[in-house]
């Protein structure tokens, strides 16, 4: 067993006793039950965001880049906006949460999907597909910004706060299945750990050692698809989060292998958010800026990385 | 046993190999000479199907590379590139444990480590097993990779250029291993830019010239002035020096 993997699980399950007790008054039952679901949906975010970023890393060969960059987040505001913009803010929310939610996936899914078969044809490379995430990217904020002018001023405040993560605020019939699907997608990508070791090695190296390297990308750009596309649905964008984990995942992982790190980008993920929900909620008393904060720090890791590499 | 017929190949659209027709026999070391941008590379990254042949077959052993699924093909052919950039941070004997991944998957066994802890020895690296990759030398760094090709046990052995950054008597050893290995049956070619190494070590060379293959044969019939002189194309002269050809620009 892997020691930073013990430490951080040991951290999780404190941060998460703390989170579950503090603060807490009345019916056990009802508290437990209720911070419970809470607790669910900071550990299936927070370690879809990781895994997944740590296995998108990976496969582009680049420390720099997140799903996020590929254009989820701008995709998930676009919808957001249409949706605002087709049906107004009070008709959204007037809309049955889980046929939203199923949607919102299936959109993001599909789309991620239709890029990936578009741009891995034989023969694409990974740098094509990550520049045009880039210019869809910007093409869905453009097209959101564009929407937004010709929205209700009401309805604008409804896009706004979608176009952050809302990590309090989720759905608890949303949450299981979607933790589900979380489960799954983990379990597959954690079962594909040696060969995303050999993928790590480069392109060339890996074909060498008899690895489809092309396939296989494929095949985990899929999971990491789906596992954003649900996390996403779930609580909103996130953007630098995974940045953040995985940065610090092979920091303090001291290995290679992926059968380590992508476990260990979970349990370092639910324990940012775990911990950091429970200082700001239970200790601050502040309702949501610990989406916004954990994205700063992120961010600032981002400059940082790419400060060394210009440095370099 | 590597038959190569009628290949051509092309790169970013540009033909660069043409119509090559060669026979690498198992139990001989082939050395691939010519000049700089004569198609060595691309003639090994073929063969070892890092690239698409625009036309023409590759076979070992009458087996076509091209069809075969990757994981069989790796636990038969070992390919050393010229570049190898590893990102990861590795440690030498990790890096050649990774040789053992088409044969165990990941999982080494003991039987994979004691191959592992052979290659290192063979290549003087037992004592840096432990050293990260970003913490040694360059020739360092170059005998691990060598390393980790032999870890695959492979029938064919392509090393382009692996003598590069290393010292005297780290040359002699990797070319001696490479003899060790073509004597036990493996077909091993080692692209070459040093020709009196080529006429001490191989016992058969391919010369290319602008993709195509300018001579071939044994190292007394290539390894000669005019031969090589129009090879290169700059005036060379090859002697006699205690039996074996030394070769002088
Ligand atoms: N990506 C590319 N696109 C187009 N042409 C290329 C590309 N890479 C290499 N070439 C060309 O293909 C030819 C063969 O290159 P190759 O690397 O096989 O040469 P080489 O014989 O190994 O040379 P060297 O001794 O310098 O290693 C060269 O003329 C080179 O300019
Ligand atoms: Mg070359």
């Amino acid at each position: 067993m892997s020691r930073p993997l013990l430490v951080t699980g040991l951290a999780l399950a404190a941060a998460s006793a703390v989170f579950l007790t503090l603060g807490a008054r009345g019916d056990w039952s009802f508290v437990l039950a209720f911070r419970g679901e809470k607790l669910a949906a900071l550990i299936v975010v927070g370690s879809a965001v990781a895994a997944s970023t740590v296995a998108f890393q990976t496969v582009t060969g680049n420390r720099i880049l997140t799903p996020a960059i590929m254009g989820f987040d701008a995709l998930y505001v676009l919808i957001q906006t249409l949706l605002v913009f087709g049906l107004g803010g009070v008709g959204l929310a007037a809309l049955d949460a889980r046929v939203l939610f199923g949607a919102e996936t299936a959109l993001m899914l599909g789309a991620a999907l239709v890029l990936f078969a578009w741009l891995l044809r034989r023969g694409a490379d990974l740098n094509r597909l990550v520049l045009t995430g880039i210019i869809f990217g910007t093409l869905f904020r453009s097209l959101s910004g564009l929407l937004n002018r010709m929205i209700d001023p009401a309805d604008f405040a409804v896009v706004q706060s979608a176009s952050f993560a809302r990590f309090n605020s989720v759905d608890d019939r949303l949450l299981w299945p979607a933790a589900a699907v979380t489960l799954l997608a983990l379990a597959a990508l954690l079962a594909r750990h040696a060969r995303l070791d050999v993928v790590a090695l480069g392109r060339d190296a890996a074909t060498a050692l008899g690895v489809d390297h092309d396939r296989e990308a494929r095949r985990v750009m899929v999971l990491i698809a789906v596992l954003v596309s649900v996390s996403t649905a779930l609580v909103g964008p996130v953007v630098f989060f995974g940045l953040l984990v995985s940065a610090l995942t092979h920091a303090v992982a001291g290995t290679w292998r992926h059968a380590v790190l992508l476990p260990l980008s979970a349990l370092l993920a639910s324990v940012v958010l775990v911990a950091g929900q429970t200082l700001f909620e239970r200790v601050l008393s502040l309702q949501t800026s610990v989406s916004v904060v954990i994205e700063g720090l992120g961010g600032a890791v981002f400059l940082i990385l790419i400060l060394r590499r210009a440095a370099r | 046993m590597i038959e190569i017929r009628s290949l051509s190949a092309k790169l970013g659209g540009a033909p660069v190999l043409h119509d090559i027709d060669a026979t690498i026999a198992p139990g001989r070391v082939t050395a691939l000479v010519g000049p700089n941008g004569a198609g060595k590379s691309t003639l090994l990254a073929v063969i070892g199907q890092l690239l698409k042949a625009s036309a023409g077959s590759v076979t070992l052993d009458g087996a076509d590379l091209s069809d075969m699924p990757p994981p069989e093909r790796a636990r038969r052919l070992a390919i050393l590139r010229q570049n190898t950039t590893i990102t990861p941070r590795l440690t030498v004997a990790d890096l050649v444990g990774f040789g053992r991944y088409p044969h165990s998957g990941g999982r080494l066994d003991d039987a994979d480590l004691r191959i592992v802890d052979a290659c290192l020895a063979e290549l003087d690296l037992s004592a840096l097993a432990g050293r990260h990759l970003d913490t040694i030398s360059g020739g360092q760094r170059q005998r691990a990779l060598i390393a980790m090709t032999l870890a695959q046990t492979p029938r064919a052995l392509l090393l382009d250029e692996p003598l590069n950054n290393l010292d005297l008597g780290h040359v002699r050893r990797v070319m001696e291993v490479a003899r060790t290995r073509a004597r036990a049956g493996v077909a091993v070619v080692v692209v070459l830019h040093d020709l009196s190494i080529a006429a001490r070590f191989a016992d058969a060379l391919i010369a290319l010239k602008a993709g195509r293959v300018f001579a071939a044969g044994r190292p007394d019939e290539v390894i000669t002035g005019p031969t090589l002189s129009a090879l290169y194309d700059t005036p060379i002269d090859v002697h006699e020096v205690a039996g074996s050809r030394v070769v002088l620009t």
